[in-house]
Protein backbone atom coordinates (compact mmCIF):
# COMPACT_ATOMS: atom_id res chain seq x y z
CA UNK A 1 0.00 0.00 0.00
CA UNK A 2 3.00 2.36 0.77
CA UNK A 3 3.41 5.02 -1.88
CA UNK A 4 0.00 4.31 -3.88
CA UNK A 5 -0.53 7.77 -4.33
CA UNK A 6 3.33 8.66 -4.33
CA UNK A 7 3.68 11.79 -7.24
CA UNK A 8 6.18 13.87 -7.71
CA UNK A 9 4.11 16.50 -7.41
CA UNK A 10 5.20 18.79 -4.51
CA UNK A 11 1.91 19.36 -2.13
CA UNK A 12 4.37 22.20 0.56
CA UNK A 13 7.13 24.59 -0.51
CA UNK A 14 9.04 26.51 1.74
CA UNK A 15 11.76 28.62 0.10
CA UNK A 16 14.32 30.41 2.34
CA UNK A 17 11.79 31.23 4.81
CA UNK A 18 12.60 33.58 7.92
CA UNK A 19 10.62 34.32 11.03
CA UNK A 20 11.39 36.14 14.42
CA UNK A 21 9.83 36.33 17.75
CA UNK A 22 9.59 40.34 18.21
CA UNK A 23 13.54 40.87 17.70
CA UNK A 24 14.81 36.85 18.32
CA UNK A 25 15.04 34.85 15.37
CA UNK A 26 13.40 31.29 14.87
CA UNK A 27 13.75 30.56 11.59
CA UNK A 28 16.62 31.69 9.16
CA UNK A 29 16.14 30.62 5.82
CA UNK A 30 14.68 27.54 6.29
CA UNK A 31 13.99 25.23 2.47
CA UNK A 32 11.82 21.96 2.58
CA UNK A 33 9.62 20.36 0.41
CA UNK A 34 6.82 17.42 0.72
CA UNK A 35 5.83 15.61 -2.59
CA UNK A 36 2.42 14.09 -2.50
CA UNK A 37 1.66 11.55 -0.46
CA UNK A 38 4.82 11.26 1.49
CA UNK A 39 5.28 11.31 5.57
CA UNK A 40 7.68 13.75 6.46
CA UNK A 41 9.45 14.14 9.78
CA UNK A 42 10.84 17.42 11.18
CA UNK A 43 12.74 16.69 13.90
CA UNK A 44 15.09 19.21 16.44
CA UNK A 45 15.76 19.80 19.54
CA UNK A 46 13.61 21.48 21.47
CA UNK A 47 12.98 25.05 21.01
CA UNK A 48 14.36 24.96 17.74
CA UNK A 49 11.54 26.32 15.26
CA UNK A 50 9.76 22.98 14.28
CA UNK A 51 6.45 23.87 15.91
CA UNK A 52 6.95 27.48 14.19
CA UNK A 53 7.24 25.70 10.79
CA UNK A 54 3.91 24.22 11.65
CA UNK A 55 2.08 27.06 11.76
CA UNK A 56 3.62 28.82 8.77
CA UNK A 57 2.38 25.79 6.69
CA UNK A 58 -1.21 26.34 8.28
CA UNK A 59 -0.96 29.90 8.15
CA UNK A 60 -1.09 30.90 11.76
CA UNK A 61 2.22 33.49 11.30
CA UNK A 62 3.00 34.43 7.80
CA UNK A 63 7.00 34.90 7.58
CA UNK A 64 8.56 37.84 7.48
CA UNK A 65 10.78 36.62 4.54
CA UNK A 66 10.60 33.90 2.06
CA UNK A 67 7.58 31.85 0.33
CA UNK A 68 5.42 29.20 1.89
CA UNK A 69 3.27 27.31 -0.87
CA UNK A 70 0.79 24.51 0.00
CA UNK A 71 -0.95 23.24 -3.25
CA UNK A 72 0.80 26.21 -5.56
CA UNK A 73 -0.86 28.68 -3.58
CA UNK A 74 1.36 31.25 -1.45
CA UNK A 75 0.24 31.31 2.18
CA UNK A 76 1.34 34.67 3.10
CA UNK A 77 -0.38 36.24 -0.09
CA UNK A 78 -3.86 34.65 0.92
CA UNK A 79 -6.50 37.20 2.54
CA UNK A 80 -8.50 35.23 5.20
CA UNK A 81 -11.33 33.84 3.11
CA UNK A 82 -8.47 32.25 0.76
CA UNK A 83 -6.68 31.01 4.02
CA UNK A 84 -10.32 29.63 5.56
CA UNK A 85 -10.83 27.99 2.07
CA UNK A 86 -7.16 26.32 1.62
CA UNK A 87 -7.05 24.98 5.54
CA UNK A 88 -10.35 22.97 4.60
CA UNK A 89 -8.16 20.90 3.02
CA UNK A 90 -5.89 20.71 6.34
CA UNK A 91 -5.88 18.75 8.87
CA UNK A 92 -3.80 19.71 11.65
CA UNK A 93 -3.03 17.33 15.15
CA UNK A 94 -2.15 19.71 18.15
CA UNK A 95 0.45 18.32 20.71
CA UNK A 96 -2.17 16.97 23.21
CA UNK A 97 -5.58 16.89 20.90
CA UNK A 98 -6.98 19.97 21.63
CA UNK A 99 -10.59 18.52 21.65
CA UNK A 100 -13.38 20.76 22.57
CA UNK A 101 -14.05 19.79 26.02
CA UNK A 102 -17.51 20.95 26.12
CA UNK A 103 -18.88 18.11 23.98
CA UNK A 104 -18.60 14.35 23.18
CA UNK A 105 -16.25 12.54 21.00
CA UNK A 106 -19.04 12.45 18.56
CA UNK A 107 -19.46 15.88 18.21
CA UNK A 108 -15.69 16.74 18.16
CA UNK A 109 -15.32 14.46 15.05
CA UNK A 110 -18.66 15.88 13.97
CA UNK A 111 -17.65 19.31 14.19
CA UNK A 112 -15.98 20.57 10.52
CA UNK A 113 -18.48 18.34 8.91
CA UNK A 114 -21.22 20.49 10.63
CA UNK A 115 -20.15 23.65 10.04
CA UNK A 116 -18.32 23.51 6.11
CA UNK A 117 -21.29 20.94 4.87
CA UNK A 118 -25.03 21.15 4.91
CA UNK A 119 -25.16 17.01 5.10
CA UNK A 120 -27.69 15.80 6.95
CA UNK A 121 -27.29 14.20 10.43
CA UNK A 122 -27.55 10.33 9.22
CA UNK A 123 -24.85 11.13 7.08
CA UNK A 124 -23.18 13.19 9.10
CA UNK A 125 -23.24 10.25 12.00
CA UNK A 126 -21.87 7.52 8.93
CA UNK A 127 -19.01 9.60 7.96
CA UNK A 128 -18.27 10.24 11.97
CA UNK A 129 -18.29 6.39 12.54
CA UNK A 130 -16.26 5.53 9.41
CA UNK A 131 -13.33 8.06 10.95
CA UNK A 132 -13.99 6.81 14.61
CA UNK A 133 -13.31 3.48 13.08
CA UNK A 134 -10.50 4.03 11.50
CA UNK A 135 -8.91 4.89 14.46
CA UNK A 136 -10.20 2.12 16.47
CA UNK A 137 -12.49 4.46 18.65
CA UNK A 138 -15.88 3.66 17.49
CA UNK A 139 -16.86 2.14 20.77
CA UNK A 140 -16.27 5.89 22.41
CA UNK A 141 -18.16 8.10 20.21
CA UNK A 142 -20.45 9.10 23.07
CA UNK A 143 -17.74 9.51 25.55
CA UNK A 144 -16.49 12.76 26.66
CA UNK A 145 -13.08 14.08 25.89
CA UNK A 146 -12.41 14.21 29.69
CA UNK A 147 -12.95 10.39 30.40
CA UNK A 148 -9.96 9.71 27.64
CA UNK A 149 -6.66 8.57 27.91
CA UNK A 150 -3.79 10.64 26.63
CA UNK A 151 -3.70 8.38 23.60
CA UNK A 152 -7.24 7.85 22.55
CA UNK A 153 -7.53 11.57 22.91
CA UNK A 154 -4.65 11.84 20.13
CA UNK A 155 -6.77 9.46 18.37
CA UNK A 156 -9.80 11.29 18.20
CA UNK A 157 -8.27 14.18 17.34
CA UNK A 158 -6.85 12.73 14.21
CA UNK A 159 -10.22 11.01 13.51
CA UNK A 160 -11.60 14.90 13.89
CA UNK A 161 -8.89 16.03 11.56
CA UNK A 162 -9.62 13.63 9.02
CA UNK A 163 -13.17 14.21 8.82
CA UNK A 164 -13.43 16.34 5.93
CA UNK A 165 -10.86 14.06 4.05
CA UNK A 166 -7.72 16.44 3.80
CA UNK A 167 -5.28 16.37 1.13
CA UNK A 168 -2.47 17.95 4.38
CA UNK A 169 -2.32 16.70 7.77
CA UNK A 170 0.03 18.62 10.28
CA UNK A 171 0.99 16.63 13.31
CA UNK A 172 2.66 18.80 16.01
CA UNK A 173 4.57 16.36 18.08
CA UNK A 174 1.95 13.35 17.99
CA UNK A 175 4.25 10.78 20.25
CA UNK A 176 4.76 13.04 23.01
CA UNK A 177 3.94 11.36 26.59
CA UNK A 178 2.35 8.65 25.31
CA UNK A 179 2.86 4.87 26.50
CA UNK A 180 4.72 2.53 24.19
CA UNK A 181 1.78 0.73 23.12
CA UNK A 182 -0.46 4.43 22.06
CA UNK A 183 2.97 5.08 20.42
CA UNK A 184 3.22 2.24 18.29
CA UNK A 185 -0.78 2.74 17.51
CA UNK A 186 0.24 6.34 16.80
CA UNK A 187 2.96 5.87 14.62
CA UNK A 188 1.09 3.21 12.61
CA UNK A 189 -1.94 5.23 12.24
CA UNK A 190 -0.61 8.28 10.74
CA UNK A 191 1.52 5.73 7.98
CA UNK A 192 -1.77 3.89 7.40
CA UNK A 193 -4.20 7.01 7.18
CA UNK A 194 -1.70 8.81 5.05
CA UNK A 195 -1.64 5.83 2.75
CA UNK A 196 -4.69 4.80 2.56
CA UNK A 197 -6.46 9.02 2.29
CA UNK A 198 -4.24 9.76 0.03
CA UNK A 199 -2.60 12.22 1.91
CA UNK A 200 0.66 13.65 2.72
CA UNK A 201 1.69 14.05 6.21
CA UNK A 202 4.68 16.53 8.06
CA UNK A 203 5.12 15.41 11.45
CA UNK A 204 6.46 17.71 13.73
CA UNK A 205 8.74 15.17 16.31
CA UNK A 206 11.59 14.71 18.52
CA UNK A 207 10.89 10.83 18.62
CA UNK A 208 13.83 9.37 16.99
CA UNK A 209 13.05 5.93 17.54
CA UNK A 210 8.97 5.66 16.17
CA UNK A 211 9.48 8.57 13.69
CA UNK A 212 11.93 6.72 11.80
CA UNK A 213 10.02 3.48 11.40
CA UNK A 214 6.90 5.28 9.59
CA UNK A 215 8.30 8.43 7.65
CA UNK A 216 9.51 8.68 3.81
CA UNK A 217 12.04 11.65 4.51
CA UNK A 218 13.39 13.21 7.54
CA UNK A 219 14.63 17.07 7.90
CA UNK A 220 16.29 18.12 11.05
CA UNK A 221 16.56 21.86 11.93
CA UNK A 222 18.94 23.16 14.65
CA UNK A 223 19.08 26.98 15.19
CA UNK A 224 16.68 28.23 12.81
CA UNK A 225 17.98 26.24 10.07
CA UNK A 226 17.75 22.77 8.08
CA UNK A 227 21.20 21.25 9.44
CA UNK A 228 20.70 17.78 7.74
CA UNK A 229 18.05 15.93 5.55
CA UNK A 230 17.73 12.67 3.90
CA UNK A 231 15.49 8.86 4.36
CA UNK A 232 15.75 7.26 7.72
CA UNK A 233 18.67 5.12 6.27
CA UNK A 234 21.07 8.11 5.59
CA UNK A 235 19.73 9.84 8.81
CA UNK A 236 21.03 6.72 10.79
CA UNK A 237 24.19 6.33 9.23
CA UNK A 238 25.03 9.85 9.11
CA UNK A 239 28.16 11.10 10.81
CA UNK A 240 26.83 14.81 11.29
CA UNK A 241 27.97 15.67 14.66
CA UNK A 242 24.53 17.38 15.56
CA UNK A 243 22.98 14.29 13.98
CA UNK A 244 25.10 11.59 16.01
CA UNK A 245 23.85 13.32 19.04
CA UNK A 246 20.82 13.27 18.40
CA UNK A 247 19.90 9.93 17.12
CA UNK A 248 21.96 8.65 19.88
CA UNK A 249 20.34 10.85 22.60
CA UNK A 250 23.87 11.93 23.76
CA UNK A 251 24.01 15.11 26.75
CA UNK A 252 27.00 16.60 25.37
CA UNK A 253 27.62 18.00 21.66
CA UNK A 254 26.81 20.43 19.21
CA UNK A 255 23.66 21.08 21.21
CA UNK A 256 25.48 21.83 24.31
CA UNK A 257 24.16 20.32 27.84
CA UNK A 258 24.85 24.08 29.63
CA UNK A 259 22.90 26.84 28.80
CA UNK A 260 25.06 29.72 28.04
CA UNK A 261 26.27 30.98 31.08
CA UNK A 262 29.43 33.46 32.44
CA UNK A 263 32.59 31.60 33.96
CA UNK A 264 31.39 28.88 36.29
CA UNK A 265 34.58 30.11 38.81
CA UNK A 266 32.97 33.59 38.22
CA UNK A 267 29.64 32.54 39.11
CA UNK A 268 30.96 30.76 42.53
CA UNK A 269 33.49 34.11 43.09
CA UNK A 270 36.03 30.90 43.78
CA UNK A 271 38.91 33.11 42.76
CA UNK A 272 38.09 36.06 44.99
CA UNK A 273 37.58 33.69 48.28
CA UNK A 274 40.87 32.16 47.39
CA UNK A 275 42.80 35.35 47.09
CA UNK B 1 17.68 54.49 39.68
CA UNK B 2 15.73 57.97 38.66
CA UNK B 3 16.11 56.76 34.94
CA UNK B 4 15.10 53.30 35.57
CA UNK B 5 11.50 54.60 37.23
CA UNK B 6 10.68 57.01 34.97
CA UNK B 7 12.03 54.09 31.75
CA UNK B 8 9.41 51.81 34.01
CA UNK B 9 6.41 54.34 33.66
CA UNK B 10 7.22 54.54 30.20
CA UNK B 11 7.26 51.27 29.34
CA UNK B 12 4.24 50.71 31.23
CA UNK B 13 2.21 53.65 29.35
CA UNK B 14 2.96 51.98 26.30
CA UNK B 15 2.14 48.79 26.74
CA UNK B 16 -0.94 50.44 28.32
CA UNK B 17 -2.28 52.10 25.27
CA UNK B 18 -1.05 48.98 23.17
CA UNK B 19 -3.85 46.87 25.24
CA UNK B 20 -6.21 49.83 24.68
CA UNK B 21 -5.90 49.37 21.38
CA UNK B 22 -5.90 45.59 20.93
CA UNK B 23 -8.87 45.73 22.97
CA UNK B 24 -10.74 48.22 20.66
CA UNK B 25 -9.50 46.54 17.86
CA UNK B 26 -10.88 42.95 19.55
CA UNK B 27 -14.11 44.83 20.61
CA UNK B 28 -14.65 45.87 16.79
CA UNK B 29 -13.29 42.08 15.31
CA UNK B 30 -16.52 41.02 17.49
CA UNK B 31 -19.20 43.38 16.27
CA UNK B 32 -17.87 43.11 12.64
CA UNK B 33 -17.89 39.17 13.24
CA UNK B 34 -21.41 39.10 14.93
CA UNK B 35 -23.36 37.60 11.92
CA UNK B 36 -23.17 34.24 12.85
CA UNK B 37 -24.46 35.06 16.48
CA UNK B 38 -27.57 35.95 14.88
CA UNK B 39 -27.68 33.45 11.73
CA UNK B 40 -27.55 30.49 14.48
CA UNK B 41 -29.33 32.04 17.03
CA UNK B 42 -28.77 28.38 18.61
CA UNK B 43 -25.60 29.45 19.26
CA UNK B 44 -26.45 32.31 21.13
CA UNK B 45 -29.31 30.92 23.02
CA UNK B 46 -27.10 28.50 24.56
CA UNK B 47 -24.78 31.23 25.97
CA UNK B 48 -27.92 32.90 27.48
CA UNK B 49 -28.52 30.10 29.45
CA UNK B 50 -24.39 30.02 31.18
CA UNK B 51 -24.12 33.56 31.43
CA UNK B 52 -27.94 34.63 32.47
CA UNK B 53 -29.77 31.83 33.79
CA UNK B 54 -27.67 30.36 35.59
CA UNK B 55 -26.57 33.65 37.28
CA UNK B 56 -30.40 33.51 38.25
CA UNK B 57 -29.94 31.95 41.99
CA UNK B 58 -27.47 35.14 43.06
CA UNK B 59 -29.33 37.45 41.09
CA UNK B 60 -32.72 36.79 42.87
CA UNK B 61 -31.15 36.08 45.94
CA UNK B 62 -29.21 39.05 46.54
CA UNK B 63 -32.01 41.50 45.19
CA UNK B 64 -34.33 39.88 47.79
CA UNK B 65 -32.10 41.28 50.31
CA UNK B 66 -30.85 44.49 49.27
CA UNK B 67 -34.61 45.39 48.97
CA UNK B 68 -35.05 43.88 52.49
CA UNK B 69 -32.55 46.51 53.98
CA UNK B 70 -33.81 49.11 51.84
CA UNK B 71 -37.08 48.51 53.47
CA UNK B 72 -35.49 48.51 56.86
CA UNK B 73 -33.32 51.72 56.64
CA UNK B 74 -35.83 53.21 54.65
CA UNK B 75 -38.16 53.50 57.17
CA UNK B 76 -36.02 54.31 59.90
CA UNK B 77 -35.19 57.60 58.11
CA UNK B 78 -38.35 58.39 56.97
CA UNK B 79 -39.67 57.56 60.07
CA UNK B 80 -38.30 60.85 61.32
CA UNK B 81 -39.90 62.82 59.44
CA UNK B 82 -43.48 61.00 59.78
CA UNK B 83 -43.35 60.12 55.76
CA UNK B 84 -42.99 56.23 56.02
CA UNK B 85 -46.09 55.96 53.62
CA UNK B 86 -43.40 56.97 50.90
CA UNK B 87 -41.22 53.73 51.56
CA UNK B 88 -42.81 52.32 48.54
CA UNK B 89 -41.03 55.38 46.08
CA UNK B 90 -37.89 54.96 47.87
CA UNK B 91 -37.36 51.38 47.53
CA UNK B 92 -38.75 51.52 43.83
CA UNK B 93 -36.16 54.46 42.78
CA UNK B 94 -33.41 53.45 44.34
CA UNK B 95 -34.10 49.44 42.57
CA UNK B 96 -34.90 50.91 39.64
CA UNK B 97 -32.13 53.92 38.95
CA UNK B 98 -29.46 52.58 40.53
CA UNK B 99 -28.76 49.50 42.40
CA UNK B 100 -30.65 47.34 40.33
CA UNK B 101 -28.41 47.85 37.42
CA UNK B 102 -25.14 48.44 39.05
CA UNK B 103 -25.60 45.64 41.98
CA UNK B 104 -27.05 43.27 39.23
CA UNK B 105 -24.42 44.12 37.17
CA UNK B 106 -21.39 44.06 39.77
CA UNK B 107 -22.72 40.29 40.70
CA UNK B 108 -22.64 39.28 36.71
CA UNK B 109 -19.42 40.31 36.76
CA UNK B 110 -18.46 38.20 39.27
CA UNK B 111 -20.45 35.15 38.15
CA UNK B 112 -20.32 35.70 34.10
CA UNK B 113 -17.81 37.56 33.48
CA UNK B 114 -15.04 35.47 35.66
CA UNK B 115 -16.47 31.89 33.67
CA UNK B 116 -16.27 33.47 30.73
CA UNK B 117 -12.73 34.84 31.28
CA UNK B 118 -11.57 31.18 33.01
CA UNK B 119 -13.46 29.58 29.73
CA UNK B 120 -12.07 31.58 26.96
CA UNK B 121 -8.81 31.54 28.36
CA UNK B 122 -8.40 27.88 28.94
CA UNK B 123 -9.77 26.86 25.44
CA UNK B 124 -7.09 29.54 23.90
CA UNK B 125 -4.49 27.64 26.63
CA UNK B 126 -5.70 23.95 25.08
CA UNK B 127 -5.65 25.05 21.72
CA UNK B 128 -8.82 24.52 21.17
CA UNK B 129 -9.47 28.10 19.57
CA UNK B 130 -5.87 27.32 17.26
CA UNK B 131 -7.20 24.15 16.33
CA UNK B 132 -10.97 25.83 15.73
CA UNK B 133 -8.84 28.29 13.61
CA UNK B 134 -7.32 25.46 11.56
CA UNK B 135 -10.40 23.75 10.99
CA UNK B 136 -11.73 26.84 8.71
CA UNK B 137 -13.94 28.25 11.70
CA UNK B 138 -13.36 31.93 13.13
CA UNK B 139 -13.02 31.15 16.85
CA UNK B 140 -14.23 35.25 17.14
CA UNK B 141 -17.23 34.30 15.17
CA UNK B 142 -18.35 30.90 16.59
CA UNK B 143 -17.06 31.56 20.36
CA UNK B 144 -17.12 34.91 20.85
CA UNK B 145 -19.93 36.72 19.27
CA UNK B 146 -22.36 34.56 20.69
CA UNK B 147 -21.05 34.96 24.42
CA UNK B 148 -20.92 38.67 23.57
CA UNK B 149 -24.56 39.06 22.58
CA UNK B 150 -25.64 36.65 25.37
CA UNK B 151 -24.07 39.34 27.68
CA UNK B 152 -25.67 42.29 26.59
CA UNK B 153 -28.98 40.54 25.98
CA UNK B 154 -28.95 38.53 29.68
CA UNK B 155 -27.93 41.75 31.62
CA UNK B 156 -31.04 44.05 31.44
CA UNK B 157 -33.10 41.52 32.32
CA UNK B 158 -31.51 40.50 35.49
CA UNK B 159 -31.57 44.35 36.24
CA UNK B 160 -34.76 44.19 35.87
CA UNK B 161 -35.12 40.80 37.74
CA UNK B 162 -33.53 42.21 40.91
CA UNK B 163 -35.10 45.21 40.91
CA UNK B 164 -38.39 43.40 40.99
CA UNK B 165 -36.90 41.26 43.86
CA UNK B 166 -36.18 44.20 45.92
CA UNK B 167 -39.08 45.74 45.74
CA UNK B 168 -40.84 42.72 46.92
CA UNK B 169 -37.81 42.36 49.76
CA UNK B 170 -38.83 46.39 50.32
CA UNK B 171 -42.78 45.29 50.43
CA UNK B 172 -41.93 42.24 52.41
CA UNK B 173 -39.81 44.02 55.79
CA UNK B 174 -42.32 47.56 54.91
CA UNK B 175 -45.51 46.44 54.52
CA UNK B 176 -46.05 42.93 56.09
CA UNK B 177 -43.30 43.14 58.91
CA UNK B 178 -43.57 46.93 60.30
CA UNK B 179 -46.95 47.81 58.84
CA UNK B 180 -46.71 50.60 56.77
CA UNK B 181 -50.07 50.79 54.69
CA UNK B 182 -50.17 49.06 51.74
CA UNK B 183 -51.94 51.37 49.64
CA UNK B 184 -50.27 54.25 49.79
CA UNK B 185 -47.09 51.82 49.34
CA UNK B 186 -48.15 51.10 45.94
CA UNK B 187 -49.46 54.08 45.02
CA UNK B 188 -47.07 56.73 45.80
CA UNK B 189 -44.77 54.43 44.08
CA UNK B 190 -46.79 54.02 40.90
CA UNK B 191 -47.10 58.06 40.97
CA UNK B 192 -43.61 59.14 41.43
CA UNK B 193 -41.74 56.45 39.29
CA UNK B 194 -41.82 57.51 35.77
CA UNK B 195 -41.25 55.05 33.19
CA UNK B 196 -39.14 57.23 30.45
CA UNK B 197 -37.02 58.52 33.31
CA UNK B 198 -36.56 56.35 35.43
CA UNK B 199 -37.07 52.62 34.46
CA UNK B 200 -36.02 53.24 30.77
CA UNK B 201 -32.90 54.47 31.69
CA UNK B 202 -32.27 52.00 34.38
CA UNK B 203 -32.16 49.69 31.27
CA UNK B 204 -30.20 52.08 28.97
CA UNK B 205 -27.49 51.52 31.98
CA UNK B 206 -27.62 47.93 32.27
CA UNK B 207 -27.26 47.28 28.81
CA UNK B 208 -24.11 49.53 28.75
CA UNK B 209 -22.93 47.32 31.78
CA UNK B 210 -24.10 44.16 29.57
CA UNK B 211 -21.44 45.63 26.82
CA UNK B 212 -18.86 46.98 28.99
CA UNK B 213 -18.09 43.45 31.34
CA UNK B 214 -18.72 40.94 28.46
CA UNK B 215 -16.32 42.39 26.33
CA UNK B 216 -13.91 42.70 29.35
CA UNK B 217 -14.08 38.91 30.17
CA UNK B 218 -14.15 38.05 25.90
CA UNK B 219 -10.87 40.25 25.77
CA UNK B 220 -9.19 39.30 28.91
CA UNK B 221 -9.96 35.59 27.85
CA UNK B 222 -8.61 36.06 24.50
CA UNK B 223 -5.81 37.82 25.25
CA UNK B 224 -4.89 35.91 28.24
CA UNK B 225 -1.38 34.34 28.32
CA UNK B 226 -1.58 30.01 27.80
CA UNK B 227 -0.62 29.79 31.29
CA UNK B 228 -1.80 28.83 34.93
CA UNK B 229 -1.34 31.81 36.06
CA UNK B 230 -2.04 33.32 32.99
CA UNK B 231 -5.60 32.82 33.11
CA UNK B 232 -5.89 33.00 37.11
CA UNK B 233 -4.89 36.80 36.54
CA UNK B 234 -6.71 37.63 33.40
CA UNK B 235 -9.77 36.52 35.42
CA UNK B 236 -9.22 38.55 38.47
CA UNK B 237 -8.53 41.27 36.04
CA UNK B 238 -11.97 40.60 34.39
CA UNK B 239 -13.62 41.23 37.75
CA UNK B 240 -11.72 44.20 38.99
CA UNK B 241 -11.55 46.17 35.66
CA UNK B 242 -15.21 45.41 34.60
CA UNK B 243 -16.54 45.93 38.07
CA UNK B 244 -14.64 49.66 38.08
CA UNK B 245 -16.00 50.41 34.76
CA UNK B 246 -19.40 49.65 35.90
CA UNK B 247 -18.66 51.97 38.78
CA UNK B 248 -17.34 55.09 36.61
CA UNK B 249 -20.11 53.98 33.98
CA UNK B 250 -22.72 54.31 36.31
CA UNK B 251 -21.81 58.23 37.22
CA UNK B 252 -20.84 59.11 33.67
CA UNK B 253 -24.66 57.81 33.00
CA UNK B 254 -26.16 59.07 35.91
CA UNK B 255 -24.72 62.84 35.30
CA UNK B 256 -25.81 62.88 31.82
CA UNK B 257 -29.53 61.16 32.68
CA UNK B 258 -30.84 62.95 35.66
CA UNK B 259 -28.65 66.45 35.26
CA UNK B 260 -32.10 67.62 34.63
CA UNK B 261 -34.30 66.55 37.69
CA UNK B 262 -34.62 68.90 40.39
Amino acid sequence: MQGLFLTNENLVEIEQVEFGYGSRPVLKGINLTARKGQVIAIMGNSGCGKTTLLRLIGGQIKPSRGVVRVAGESIGDLDQAGLYRLRRKMGMLFQFGALFTDISVYDNVAYQLREHTDLPEDAIRDLVMMKLHAVGLRGAAHMMPSELSGGMARRVALARAIALEPMLLLYDEPFAGLDPISLGVTGNLIRRLTDTLGLTSLVVTHDIQESLKIVDYVYFVSEGVIEAQGTPKEILASDLPYVHQFVHGEADGPVPFHYPAPAYDDELRLKEQHA
Amino acid sequence: MLKATIEGIGRRTIQGIWRIGFATRFFLLVLFNSGTAFRRIGLTIREIYFTGVLSLIIILVSGLFVGMVLGLQGYETLQTYGSEEALGVLVALSLVRELGPVVAALLFASRAGSAITAEIGLMKATEQLSAMEMMAVNPIARVVAPRFWAGVISMPFLAALFSAMGIFGGYLVGVVLIGVDEGSFWSQMKNAVEFEQDVLNGIIKSVVFGIAITAIALFEGYDAPPTAEGVSGATTRTVVTSSLAVLALDFVLTAFMFRGIS
